[in-house]
């Protein structure tokens, strides 16, 4: 009793099933086509690279480039002992 | 402005290896590779003397002119950084370094080489700053945070001096004029040098291309 319906309702579906498997499959095979280009052309002399932010545009400094310089420049005093130690 | 330099006084220098390590612990710094080495010369013998060899970060970078991808760019401070997602590791760059800076990791069998891996003057890479993406590409990014280079920063000797030429060259000259002797600058002349033409700008700088 419980049998019949089933067997109904999968011959109803099967057309359903079968269209989005060949759905499915056509999408597979067109993904090839949509690859991005894999070959960069260079231009001779010029950065190809990604750009890069400034080391300054980070906190504290926010793009103030003049202050990080002067801020860099003093870490660098540290480097001189006879500063440090008053010699 | 200020313009990035190292300077290392073989005077000073004692073949510690602290910038080795220092470098290698900040960057985590895979097996094989050592973006600074501590050179000497007449090992053993009296007189001897020792001195830190890294990236230079060149006025006029050979690198830069050789790479087949063009990968290199500087910064504004003078900084000579690269992509490493452009590198083919091709070695050319090895070659021209006039310091062995370009180091190449052995990533496979037979000697396969990665792609190149070299000082960033502790100022990471065309990544995001900070992140853990430029982190495992180019090392911990110092000057972002406002701090200077590692290695110059824990030489225990300050032998290693790096920062903006100008302030180095300050120190230098100061330190020189303390004791007296020892005033030749290891590796500036080749790094750093004047072009021929002083007053007038390379053309490829002036058209904003590499030099």
């Amino acid at each position: 009793m419980s049998r019949q319906p089933l067997k109904a309702s999968w011959k109803m579906s099967w057309p359903k099933t079968m269209a989005t498997l060949a759905g499915a499959m056509a999408a597979l095979m067109i993904a090839g086509c949509g690859e991005r280009p894999q070959v960069v052309n260079y231009k001779q002399g010029t950065y190809s690279g990604k750009p890069d932010t400034p080391a300054f545009d980070n906190a504290p400094w926010n793009g103030n480039h003049e202050q990080w310089i002067k801020d860099l420049k003093q870490r660098a005093q540290a480097q001189n002992e006879y500063k440090r130690i008053g010699g | 402005m200020a313009r990035m330099k190292f300077l290392c006084d073989a005077e000073r220098c004692i073949e510690c290896n602290g910038c080795v390590t220092a470098c290698k612990q900040e960057h985590d710094i895979p097996w094989g590779v050592n973006r600074r080495r501590v050179v000497t010369m007449n090992d053993g013998v009296p007189g001897e003397r020792s001195i830190s060899v890294a990236c230079m970060h060149c006025s006029d970078a050979p690198c830069m002119a050789v790479c087949p991808v063009d990968c290199f760019y500087k910064t504004e401070e003078g900084v000579v950084l690269h992509d490493k997602d452009m590198c083919i590791g091709c070695g050319y760059c090895f070659y021209a370094c006039p310091f062995g800076a370009p180091q190449f990791p052995q990533t496979g069998a037979f000697g396969v080489r990665g792609k190149m891996d070299k000082c960033t003057f502790c100022a990471g890479g065309p990544e995001k700053d900070g992140s853990p993406e430029e982190f495992a590409k180019y090392g911990r990014n110092r000057l972002s945070e406002g701090k200077l280079p590692v290695c110059a920063e824990m030489c225990s000797t300050k032998a290693l001096l790096g920062g903006d030429g100008d302030v180095i060259a300050d120190i230098y000259r100061d330190r020189v004029l303390h004791r007296g002797k020892g005033a030749e600058v290891w590796g500036w002349a080749t790094a750093y040098k004047l072009p021929a033409n002083p007053g007038q700008a390379p053309a490829a700088a002036a058209n904003g291309t590499k030099s």
